[in-house]
């Protein structure tokens, strides 16, 4: 049953070949049996699991489904579930049931679909390893040696392991499509405003974009589809109808034209990586795409704004966790300062602190114009690096991240090196485009992703290019061994 | 001995009157039991997001029309970082470089046709914060999230007022302004308009200002009042006796009549504004604010100069009775009813209602009285069914619950004697029973007239015409 595309087991689930109740407790069984390995899930909901699996089989009985309707996913516990722990993968949330859910978690259980716990990931998102949470390290399904790529790292291996056949994930900086490269899996970050943020524990706002992860571009178009949507509760989701992003699946990519950013393809990228990328794209050759050599020129600026825009973002976004209405509150606080420092000081990790820092500092009087002000300029200029570059192009292609995965531990101590596993995603964030990874091959038994980025609004487009790729090449299909 | 400059700036918050949250859908009304009324979003839970409320905007747009300021097309909201237990988000919401309303002015009046215009800084919007209650918790305190995310408007003075008493003609007007245009109930005890008081002093001529302090909080005309006056004095000694004023924020206490310094280190913020990146910025078009233009409500100035010209009363009488909107608003019903009698109209309001009210501590909108009825009075007094001395009888008939003008002038039997035969009557045997006064009286004792005037007025109970009887008199004792 683990082997089969969501596609492929709503097609059962409408046939009656299979039940989600049956398909709600093989995933609950895969994760008794092998999450003691990876660590993906923070809380697994099973009796609520189950509850909504015989709910969704009243409703296929009716004729009254959807795609999603009867299918398990995992959720990022970055998204409130009522009533459920959201942790933020962080110590100061551990006792937080939220007392309502995020417009995410209402769509897709609105839509019949079956959640089956809440993933680990970095505390707060803040992390590209999935080593900054409260609940430990998430390990990468293909080498448990290694990580998964963070910060939604338990959402992209519980996919890779095949425990559920989607998952939710948020990406500020590549947070989705980085732990999909090195998961080998598809994931995809819409438009900025796409996805609604009510109820998405805010990291950095103007960055923070919900999205999926599916072991196909295809099985991806429909989660993000039940995701996506305009949202009155937050005011920067955008009012326009979602795009039937399935019926454009099997345009042809004659003709397409590919930009590939010499910037992305220079210095910093491991040679074996590189070599992948490049095999990917001879597939799209092969498919009548046309490939053009671009130019991001202020692509080196995107890692040095983003370190001043997120952590300034965040420093004021953490700040309501201050141990007065919910979260972790130190014991026997002896005055209101006391109770602050130490509530916030025991109750958020150091790389959450270091970030607040850095943010708090870019945001101080005599310093704003000099960091915050400055990353905003620099954001505008990547901005208008790549609506140029869409005037030539339709996609724009390369790596998603410079290297595949890296041991435990081996950056962890090295935050500048850990910050720059996502320095081919964050101009997307920065410039608020969809972009998207699909794997592309591997290096030494590890996957690679390739890096998809379109226009504004272009996820369909995005996941036709991924799905046209998938055609035509078996990446997606490989399992890691212990998971089969 | 020197001379000394008082130099005043007004921080007003108005808390504007919507029936939900400046970013939330709860209600703002006030007297909740604690927390009842704070949703999610107040509460400032992991995940949820400001919405602005299209209300507020349109207020702020009403307000900075009717004073002449700039409604900017573009203003965007900030937030101004601060950890406080009644501040949920650890933030507030405020605009900082750019606010919705920026560069306008209002007149006040200092006496009898002498003004001075105040210049408006800026307006801007922003969410108040809860209440701590450090009473009856035993040492703890607790957090009130009702008021969090009410939404208020700070209005902004340019340091133009030189003394309280200009600080303090400044507030009313901003009071009844924003009460004029119905975007604030004004309610200073709830803590609806309150203020904050820059004050410095600097010596008489000199251009630089002096340092000033602030005085923050304060919810009545009379403390504004008291405050910037001891704020004053307290300066001009500290300067007087060799020191210098420290640029700090003081606290005024009413029951001690002075002001003292906050502790220094809840000022010691650096509060890292920078824009809020859940909200767009707010962009307002013309014709959005031609839309509110057109549905602003004649403003106090303007009624004052109209009651001026169309009812004929004095500058004083127009600012009396201009000074509330609900005042405005009877008076003109109350001349509307009397068919037209404004200046009678204006001394009944002014005199026996005005009395009337403040010896019961009745608002005028609970009047007794209704404005229709004092206009049907007015209008009998006009075509002589009572006189004016009388009416204040009727008057009081009517305010304890008697019935109409009409009724009581019935049932009291309070109807003028106009009949020139009845008063004549009358006359005849008040003059046969005062031969001696008739001949003081013709012998040169003019003033004895009076007398006469008094008796007849006496066997009427005060119900006979007194022009006539004066009249009628005349005639039969000259003639």
């Amino acid at each position: 049953m683990h082997r089969k595309s969501l596609v492929e087991l709503a097609a059962d689930l409408r046939a009656g070949a299979c039940s989600s109740e049956e398909l709600t407790r093989a995933s609950l069984e895969r994760i008794g049996r092998l999450d003691g390995r990876l660590n993906s899930f923070i809380t697994v909901t099973e009796q609520q699991a189950l509850d909504a699996a015989r709910a969704a089989d009243a409703r296929l009985k009716a004729g009254d489904a959807g795609p999603l309707t009867g299918i398990p996913f995992a959720h990022k516990d970055i998204f409130c579930t009522r009533g459920v722990k959201t942790s933020c993968g962080s110590r100061m949330l551990d006792n937080f049931p939220a007392p309502y859910d995020a417009t995410v978690t209402r769509k897709l259980l609105d839509a019949g679909a079956v959640m089956i716990g809440k993933t680990n990931m970095d505390e707060f998102a803040m992390g590209s390893s999935n080593e900054t949470s409260f609940y430990g390290p998430v390990k990468n399904p293909w080498d448990e040696m290694r990580v998964p790529g963070g910060s939604s790292g338990g959402s992209a291996a519980a996919v890779a392991a095949r425990l559920v056949p989607v998952s939710t994930g948020t990406d500020t900086g590549g947070s989705i499509r980085q732990p999909a490269a090195l998961c080998g899996i598809t994931g995809i970050k819409p438009t900025y405003g796409r996805v609604s943020r009510y109820g998405m524990i805010a990291f950095a706002s103007s960055l923070d974009q919900g999205g999926s992860f599916a072991c196909s571009a295809e099985d991806a178009a429909i989660m993000l589809g039940a995701m996506a949507g305009f949202d009155e509760r937050d005011s920067t989701s955008v009012d326009r109808p979602v795009d039937d992003y399935q019926a454009t699946l099997n345009a042809p990519l004659q003709g397409l034209k590919i930009g590939l950013p010499k910037e992305y393809f220079g210095e910093g990228l491991d040679a074996a990586v590189g070599s992948a990328v490049e095999t990917a794209l001879d597939e799209y050759r092969k498919l009548g795409a046309e490939l053009v050599e671009i130019s991001l020129p202020n692509a080196q600026l995107a890692v040095p704004a983003y370190y001043v825009v997120a952590p300034a973002e965040c420093s004021s976004n953490l700040s309501r966790f201050d141990g007065v209405r919910f979260g972790y509150r130190a014991a026997d606080p002896k005055d209101l300062a006391d109770l602050y420092t130490r509530s916030r000081g025991e109750g958020f990790g150091a790389e959450v602190k270091r970030r607040i820092l850095i943010g708090a500092y870019a945001l101080s009087a005599g310093y704003y114009d000099a960091y915050y002000l400055k990353a905003q300029q620099i954001r505008r200029l990547i901005r208008e690096d790549f609506l140029k570059a869409f005037e030539q192009v339709d996609v724009i292609m390369g790596p998603t991240a410079p290297s595949t995965a890296f041991k435990l531990g081996e950056k962890a101590d090295d935050p500048v090196s850990m910050y720059l596993s996502d320095i081919y995603t964050i101009a997307a964030n920065l410039a608020g485009l969809p972009a998207m990874s699909i794997p592309a091959g591997f290096v030494e038994g590890l996957p690679v992703g390739l890096h998809l980025i379109g226009n504004y609004f272009a996820e369909g487009r995005l996941l036709n290019a991924g799905h046209q790729y998938q055609q035509v090449t078996d990446w997606h299909r490989q399992i890691p061994q212990g998971f089969e | 001995m020197m001379e000394w400059e008082t130099v005043i700036g007004l921080e007003i918050h108005t808390q504007l009157a919507t029936n939900s949250k400046i970013f939330s859908g709860a209600s703002t009304t006030y007297g909740a039991a604690p927390n009842t009324q704070a949703c999610a979003v107040d509460l400032g839970m992991p995940g949820v997001l400001p919405v602005l409320n299209a209300e507020v905007v349109r207020m702020a747009a009403k307000f900075g029309l009717a004073t002449h300021s700039t409604v900017a097309p573009r203003s965007v909201f900030a937030r101004k970082n601060y950890f406080y237990p009644d501040l949920p988000k650890g933030y507030q919401i405020s605009q900082f470089e750019l606010p919705i309303v920026h560069g306008g002015w209002l007149d006040i009046e200092l006496e009898e046709g002498v003004s001075k215009r105040i210049g408006i800084t800026r307006a801007h919007l922003e969410e108040d914060a809860g209440k701590s209650l450090h009473e009856d918790f035993h040492g703890m305190t607790g957090i009130d999230l009702n008021r969090a995310g009410t939404p208020l408007l700070e209005i902004v003075s340019e340091p133009d007022m030189r003394s309280a008493k200009e600080a303090v003609a400044y507030m009313k007007k901003i009071h009844a302004l924003v009460r004029y245009l119905g975007i604030s109930d004004g309610n200073m005890q709830e803590g609806s308009f309150r203020c904050d008081a820059n004050v410095s002093v600097r010596p008489k001529g000199q251009q630089e200002l002096g340092t000033r302090s602030e005085l923050k909080n304060i919810n009545s005309f009379r403390f504004v009042e008291q405050a910037i006056n001891y704020e004053v004095e307290r300066q001009i000694m500290v300067i007087e006796g060799g020191g210098a004023v420290v640029q700090e924020t003081r606290l005024y206490d009413p029951g001690k009549q002075e002001t003292r310094p906050m502790r220094s280190k809840e000022e010691a913020n650096d509060y890292r504004y920078f824009p809020d990146p859940d909200l767009l910025p707010v962009e307002i078009d013309a014709a959005f604010i031609e839309a509110v233009r057109a549905g602003l409500p004649e403003l106090p100035d303007a009624k004052k100069q109209r009651f001026v010209e169309q009812h004929g009363l004095s500058e004083y009488d127009a600012a009396v009775l201009t000074a509330t909107r609900e005042l405005a608003d009877y008076y003109e019903a109350a001349v509307t009813a009397s068919g037209g009698q404004g200046k009678l109209a204006a001394n009944w309001v002014m005199g026996e209602l005005s009395g009337a009210l403040n010896r019961d501590d009745c608002d005028i909108t609970n009047s007794p009285v209704s404005a229709q009825g004092l206009g049907e009075l007015l209008q009998r007094i006009n075509d002589g069914t009572v006189s004016g001395k009388l009416a204040k009888q009727v008057f009081e008939a009517m305010w304890n619950g008697e019935g109409s003008a009409d009724a009581v002038i019935e049932s009291k039997g309070l109807k003028q004697i106009s009949d020139v035969s009845a008063i004549e009557g009358i006359i005849d045997e008040v003059l046969a029973g005062s031969p001696k006064q008739i001949e003081q009286y013709r012998a040169g004792q003019g003033k004895l007239l009076g007398y006469f005037v008094g008796q007849v007025m006496k066997a009427t109970q005060g119900k006979a015409n007194p022009g006539q009887v004066n009249e009628l008199l005349k005639k039969k004792l000259d003639g």
